[in-house]
């Protein structure tokens, strides 16, 4: 893409943060606004990704948002019919609901009123006005608007979003679910919610993170989840992405652990047009864990790309990931994995594997596992794999009188869903599992 | 201070036994870089007018490049008109046979233990020697020629043989191939041609043998190997340079090309002066080797031992565009005090049933930085291409790092990648199931990280290998535990 | 020949041993049994010279030179041997370079000269026959994929190679089904002599019918609360360990 577009698409942006701005009746000499002009300037200075970013170096989103997007209106809200909101519920599952359509919480559709007093949820915006203490603490000090352009165009907008506050000592009884929803039916659709979620010492929590998209229209959804997981708390959390295929997502996932936390991730991405998921852990202390597990199942011109890194500051802390992907068609996945371990972290153990299997000529894959060390008493170990079904495997299924479909489907599934199996619920892994089944099926055969 | 960080700090004294300097004299061109100096070097050479022509072509293009800022390595910016581009030995006449070789030249490689008298060589193994910029003997010449094995100085190939070198420089690494390919490729003034006939076995091994003798000079050699249908040649090049503060600069371009059912074997063993333990001096060693595998059923294979360099910086590659061409890169990389490599290989995979396999060592001691970085690519049309890459990285002490960059890309279903990498720690279990048997710690880290990297020794033909684990050992003289 | 005066010894400031007192003079043979986390290996590990472990108080007197001051390999060279309980895989290194240099390295201690290859090769070949090892072994990374009783069988070797005045076996019998134990036994025997001695380190009498010790030491708590001759381990394999345990409670109470 031109340069001259590229100029274009971040001077839309930055006169729109002026209305933005003026829109903010006064709140504009607050503390948060203060990061959000900074983030600003992060953005002014980089701009979108070029082609020689290595960070995006496989993923050409600035080419693809330049032909679909213009940026001169950026938030914008929408209008749902509750029969389709709860078309996109996961069945079966018992949860406190939260719906964000375009970037907007929704309160008509959440279903957070009746919820402990050690728990607290509601939208961001509220809690810029109610919960200062909370965030003047900890709002966008873990997502880093320097190092990705996507994270400060995001906190230069941030106002609406969930906020999630658990107290210290307290199991929440049931997971929450947030659904964000892109209502493209009538027009363009950019919407960049963002998160903040912090869990109390000692506590536990499930949080699900669905994506979905309605109408035809191109979207854009830039959304930024900040995990701040406490002393010994264990937080599990999956990210589910079944946006269309006209859907362009960012997403920055930034997760904090404190000492003996664990923190346990499965981000499955089963539709969407171009999506870049980016997963970042900061092992800030002794005794963590976190356990990543990725799944992308892609066909037509899909092009999925996950980013995950972990970081290894101190001590005696422990991290795996595994992810698998199967592409077919003309679709393309890009994998790129970091490890960091500090040279304070010493007794660091860190493994990570990238499997995939492309079923078509066209299709591609670029992974790129890496491990960077500075510490010398550590275990670390990465291993990526590109390939395709086992012909022996397959041979014996048929042998044993199974059609070819049905054989060739049932190893894949077995390949995907281990990458799904240690999703918390039982309602989400059975959701999950029913559409990769579906998938399965009709596009994969 | 444990014992552990003790005996590390004990290694860092170990001595660089190369670092002599020898008197001769030299004949050089002024400091810097112009197409003047580009025009001196190719009068120097008595070239025709075709290579100064592409010297010059290369040049140019080299003036429009960015030095690359990748690499995981940290450097001082080098100024590139403070260094003297051609330095040859001063020889009245050239010699008409290796005793007409000035004596102090010949006591040099002596003391290198490569000795120039055929006699006395070892037998198997043919020699070009390089001092500074210029090849100035190769033994065994004739006998090479009776098979048809052309085997002399990259000069003396641009006289003798120009139809070769017009057709296949620049083939495999083209001129704007990258900043140091094209700096070399317009200053470039001396190296090794070796071209392999139809269907002939090379009966010894080829060998060039590098060393950097004057000081401020930069040196930059170019190899090209041709290797026609059904040969086969194992290769050798060693290289050392005298201990000096400053750094000097090395940026060399090996070109391999093999034909139909050939094979080609390079080995290096890299031993480049590294500084001192403080990161003073040392050689930036900035080369750009490729090889294409141009015809089906051809092979190359790469093994390297580098133990040297303040800087290393080189991806021995690998183009398998030959249907069932296979690419094998071997090596051990070893860094202490303040040394860097970023270092590893491309295999790019555009025939069909193409093969390629990487295994790579690193040993990180001191405070150094070894970076494994490695690209696996599979083009559409690649079918059944298969890859299996091994990284392990092995870290002594606290102060140094182990970085690995692979990238995979693959554009083909039927394409099988493996990837496979360890970092971990010298045991000291292992060392103490050694010392308890009354072997002392510094021999048990020895023997311990040979065995570590025996996949890639083995791989050397028999001296280099015996070279290659004395070096290997001296390197890591006092370290870990 | 060793002679353990009030030993203690701790690993990050947990203390192991209590005080251990203990005499092996040329010629015996001394088996050290005791329950699970009593000291037993602690003990082996000390005398070989292991670094995690920190000597706090007593000494060691080993043929005349104080063992404390002595690294791991001028132990070894001494004379000491360590059959460890869970010998180490060395990847890359073969059995033979591994004997070879540790043979030429305790050679020159004593001043002699390295053997070449060809005498090396016929002592080990003499010695593999001791405990009926395959030569296919010698070839292979040391230690590297082998099967745990050929481990074991592999430190015996070792062992018979080096010669050691003083040979310690650290639970050599745990893994060994009844064949391989014989054979590791017989080894032992054959080894034996009235110039060197051996220190039994077991969890099981089994053992000590094969390898017969002149006394047997029961170590509980970090500390030898009981010596005796054989027939106190055939008490033990009988009556278990726990009357010990209570005579000391007893006596401390």
């Amino acid at each position: 893409m031109s340069n001259a577009i590229k100029a274009d698409l971040k001077q839309n942006i930055l006169n729109n943060f002026k209305s933005f701005e003026a829109e903010l009746n006064g709140q504009s000499r607050s503390e948060v606004h203060q990061l959000r002009r900074k983030a600003l300037d992060s953005f002014e200075s980089v701009g979108f990704p070029g082609v020689k970013n290595e960070e995006y170096k496989y993923t050409p989103i600035t080419k693809s948002l330049g032909k679909e997007f213009d940026f001169n209106n950026i938030s914008k809200s929408g209008t749902i019919e509750s029969k389709k909101v709860n078309d996109f519920l996961i069945k079966d599952l018992d949860a406190y609901n939260i719906v964000i359509i375009n970037g907007q919480f929704s309160k008509e559709y959440s279903n957070v009123s009746s919820v402990d007093p050690k728990l607290s949820i509601q939208s961001l915006a509220e809690a810029f006005a109610e919960q200062q203490a909370l965030l003047s603490t900890h709002f966008a000090k873990y997502a880093n608007s320097e190092s990705d352009t996507f994270t400060a165009l995001n906190t230069a907008f941030s106002k609406e979003g969930v906020f999630i506050n658990v107290d210290s000592n307290y199991i929440v009884d049931k997971p929450i679910a947030i659904y964000f929803i892109s209502d493209a039916d009538r027009e363009k659709v950019i919407a960049q919610p963002r998160n903040l979620i912090l869990v109390g010492k000692n506590s536990e929590v499930e949080i699900i993170e669905s994506f979905y998209t309605i109408g035809a229209e191109t979207s854009f959804t830039n959304v930024v989840s900040e995990i701040v997981v406490g002393e010994n708390a264990h937080v599990h959390y999956a990210k589910i992405g079944l946006e269309n295929d006209k859907a362009h997502h960012i997403g920055n996932t930034q997760v904090y652990q404190a000492a003996n936390s664990v923190f346990n991730a499965t981000t499955a991405t089963l539709e969407g047009g171009m999506v870049r998921n980016n997963m970042n852990i900061v092992l800030d202390a002794e005794g963590c864990e976190a356990n990543m597990y990725g799944l992308y199942l892609l066909n037509g011109k899909q092009h999925v790309d996950n980013h995950t890194m972990v970081d290894h500051r101190k001590p005696n802390s422990f991290s795996n990931e595994l992810y698998k992907g199967i592409m077919n068609e003309k679709s393309t996945g890009v994998f790129n994995g970091k490890i960091f371990v500090r040279q304070d972290a010493q007794k660091t153990n860190a493994f990570q594997s990238n499997k995939n299997i492309l079923l078509s000529d066209d299709a591609t894959i670029n992974t790129k596992p890496q491990l960077e060390i500075w510490a010398d008493d550590v275990k670390c170990s990465h291993g990526a794999t590109t390939g395709q079904l086992d012909e022996e495997q397959l041979f014996y299924l048929r042998a044993r009188g199974l059609s070819k479909e049905s054989a060739r489907a049932m190893l894949l599934y077995a390949f995907a869903h281990e990458a799904i199996e240690k999703v918390k619920s039982d309602a989400v892994r059975d959701y999950l599992d029913k559409l990769i089944k579906e998938r399965l099926n009709k596009n994969f055969q | 201070m444990s014992k552990d960080t003790q005996i590390l700090e004990e290694f860092t004294s170990s001595e660089y036994k190369y670092g002599f300097e020898s008197n001769i004299e030299a004949d050089s061109a002024p400091k810097g870089l112009n197409e003047d100096i580009v025009r001196f070097i190719s009068h120097k050479k008595e070239e025709p007018e075709w290579m100064l022509e592409w010297r010059l072509k290369a040049y140019r293009h080299w003036l429009t490049l960015e030095e690359p800022k990748w690499p995981n390595v940290t450097y001082p910016e080098i100024n590139y008109q403070d260094i003297i581009y051609y330095s040859a030995p001063k020889q009245k006449v050239a010699p008409k046979s290796l005793d007409e070789v000035d004596p102090e030249l010949r006591a040099t490689f002596e003391k290198l233990g490569i000795s120039l008298q055929e006699q006395k060589r070892l037998t198997g193994v043919a020699v070009d020697a390089v001092l500074d910029s210029v090849s100035v003997a190769t033994t065994f010449k004739d006998k090479l020629a009776e098979l048809g094995i052309i085997f002399c100085s990259f000069s003396e190939a641009v006289k003798e043989h120009p139809e070769l070198v017009k057709k296949y420089i620049g083939s495999v690494v083209p001129v704007n191939d990258n900043y140091f390919s094209a700096l070399n490729s317009a200053v470039f003034s001396d190296g090794s041609f070796c071209y392999i006939p139809k269907g002939v076995r090379c009966p010894m091994e080829l060998s060039t043998y590098f060393r950097i003798n004057a000081a401020n000079t930069g040196q930059f050699e170019r190899t090209l190997i041709i290797a026609d249908e059904g040969s086969y040649v194992s290769y050798l090049e060693g290289c050392t340079a005298p201990m000096r503060d400053e750094n000097q600069l090395h940026a060399a371009v090996v070109e391999i090309y093999a034909a139909k059912d050939a094979e080609v074997k390079y080995s290096t063993v890299q031993n480049w002066y590294p500084g001192d333990k403080d990161g003073k001096g040392g050689i930036y060693n900035f080369v750009t080797k490729r090889g294409i595998c141009a015809g089906d059923h051809s092979k190359i294979s790469w093994t390297q031992v580098e133990t040297g360099s303040a800087i290393t910086w080189k991806y021995p590659s690998c183009i398998l565009k030959g249907d069932h061409s296979v690419g094998e890169f071997y090596s051990v990389a070893v860094t202490n005090n303040m040394q860097q490599a970023d270092t590893g290989t491309k295999m790019v995979h555009i025939g069909k049933n193409t093969k390629s396999r990487i295994v790579s060592k690193g040993v990180s001691a001191g405070k150094s930085q070894n970076s494994y970085r490695g690209l696996v690519k599979v083009f559409k049309r690649a079918e059944n291409a298969r890859n299996h890459s091994q990284c392990d990285s092995l870290l002594m002490g606290d102060r140094c790092g182990a970085h690995t960059f692979p990238y995979i890309e693959s554009e083909n279903s039927t394409a099988q990648i493996e990837h496979e990498a360890t970092t971990s720690k010298i045991g000291e279990d292992q060392i103490f199931y050694c010392t308890q048997r009354g072997i002392d710690e510094e021999s048990a880290v020895a023997l311990i990280v040979n065995g570590y990297c025996k996949e890639v020794l083995n791989q050397l033909p028999m001296e280099f290998a015996v070279e290659a684990q004395k070096l290997l050992a001296l390197t890591l003289e006092g370290s870990v535990g | 020949m060793l002679s353990i005066k009030n030993l203690h010894a701790s690993i990050d400031d947990k203390e192991i041993l209590r005080g251990i007192d203990l005499e092996v003079k040329a010629g015996e043979v001394h088996a050290i049994m005791g329950p699970n986390g009593s000291g037993k290996s602690t003990l082996a590990s000390v005398l070989a010279g292991r670094e995690d472990y920190e000597v706090t108080q007593g000494s060691i007197d080993f043929l005349g030179n104080d063992l404390l001051d002595l690294g791991a390999e001028e132990r070894a060279r001494e004379g000491l041997f360590l059959a460890f309980q869970y010998p180490v895989e060395i990847p890359g290194v073969s059995s033979t370079n591994f004997l070879k240099t540790a043979v030429n390295q305790i050679r020159e201690h004593r001043g002699q000269e390295p053997l070449d290859a060809v005498s090396f090769l016929t002592l080990i070949k003499e010695k593999m026959k001791l405990v009926e090892m395959d030569q296919s072994l010698l070839s292979r990374s040391l230690n590297e994929g082998f099967s745990g009783g050929e481990k074991k069988r592999n430190e015996i070797f070792q062992m018979a190679v080096l010669e050691p005045k003083l040979a310690i076996l650290d639970e050599t019998d745990s893994g060994l089904d009844i064949d391989a134990l014989r054979i590791v036994a017989n080894g032992v025997n054959q080894l034996k002599n009235s110039d060197n001695a051996t220190v039994v380190v077991t969890h099981y009498q089994r053992l000590l019918d094969y390898i017969v010790p002149d006394f047997v030491h029961v170590l509980f708590n970090g500390r030898i609360v009981k010596s005796g001759t054989k027939e106190l381990a055939l008490e033990l394999e009988e009556k278990g360990y726990d009357w010990i345990k209570e005579e000391v409670n007893e006596a401390t109470a």
